[in-house]
């Protein structure tokens, strides 16, 4: 069992934390929600506000870590130019989608929308995490934050899943492959 | 025996939402300059050229380079004109999501092309 140091990386920004985030987003809606519907407690505990702020919190390192190695690692790679006479196109994604009138809009709708739409949503995550933290308890006093941090986390999620969507598309059309061969399990021949 | 546990914490809101609301509207603003600068590079050669301050990413770099600083800065004036204050945030939450929309369909290329 064999994977290149490409894919494996395109696992981690997209199976890992991206993936991770799509999950999280629901929990922090229903932990939102919990917190601040009518029938919540008066008075809870301190620290369920702090978890929800470290929550979040995750939530943005997850969104940053998404969008830094998708634009830093993975992307260079997808857009790499292919040398002249290069006949397989196979190690130069972008290139190999645009060649065929059937894959073409997966990069100039897809990736072109993924690459921007998905940069909203460390910003708007971040924003949502701060607010948290620094007005904790004090956020059932403030009802438009609340509508504003709801609105934000769900934007977010939106803009995420466009990501997620075309990023496993384009994955699907035209893997981003190649560098080492990390072998991760040992088979035997049959 | 004191009673001062059952008293509750606060009657009413002590930190303003003025803080709040920078960090909001400050989103918004960092959202929509995504966008204006996505459509920028798209429709500029010169814009593209000058975006593409790491040569292996090209423009996407300076975009969301120069958007996070548009957005940090934006925060930073807000956040010092509306530390101690309570600001209308109903406002701001409208012009903020009015400005995360825009920046949705904005991006969205088929859309950003028709400007």
């Amino acid at each position: 069992m064999e994977i290149t140091t490409r894919s494996l990386w395109t696992l981690i920004h997209g199976m890992g934390f991206g993936a991770l985030y799509l999950l999280a987003g629901s929990g922090a809606i229903a932990f939102l929600y919990q917190r601040f519907s009518a029938d919540a407690p008066a008075a809870p505990s301190p620290g369920k506000d702090h978890l929800l702020g470290i929550y979040l919190a995750v939530m943005a390192a997850l969104a940053w870590l998404t969008v830094l190695t998708g634009t830093y690692i993975i992307y260079p790679w997808y857009r790499a130019a292919p040398p002249k006479g290069t006949t397989s196109l196979g190690d130069y994604p972008r290139s190999l989608l645009l060649s065929n009138p059937a894959t073409s809009q997966w990069h100039l709708i897809g990736m072109e929308w993924k690459e921007h739409v998905a940069w909203l949503v460390p910003i708007a995550i971040t924003a949502a995490a701060v607010v948290v933290i620094r007005y904790a308890r004090d956020l059932k006093y403030h009802p438009q934050l609340r509508v504003a941090l709801h609105g934000f986390i769900v934007l977010s999620l939106f803009a995420a899943g466009i990501a997620g969507f075309f990023g496993a598309m384009l994955d699907k059309n035209a893997p981003v492959e190649g560098g080492q061969t990390v072998q991760l399990v040992q088979g035997e021949k049959q | 025996m004191s009673t001062q546990n059952t008293i509750p914490r606060h009657d009413s809101a002590l930190v303003p939402n003025g803080p709040g609301a920078a960090a909001i509207l400050a989103a918004g603003i960092g959202s929509f300059a995504v966008a204006v600068l996505t459509v920028a590079a798209d429709k500029s050669a010169l814009v593209k050229n000058l975006l593409a301050i790491y040569k292996p990413t090209g423009a996407l770099s300076g975009v969301t380079t120069a958007s996070i600083v548009v957005w940090l800065a934006a925060w930073a004036i807000l956040e010092w004109r509306w530390q101690k204050k309570n600001v209308s945030l109903r406002s701001i939450n409208i012009v903020a999501f009015a400005l995360l929309g825009l920046s949705l369909l904005l991006t969205f290329p088929p859309l950003g092309d028709l400007l």
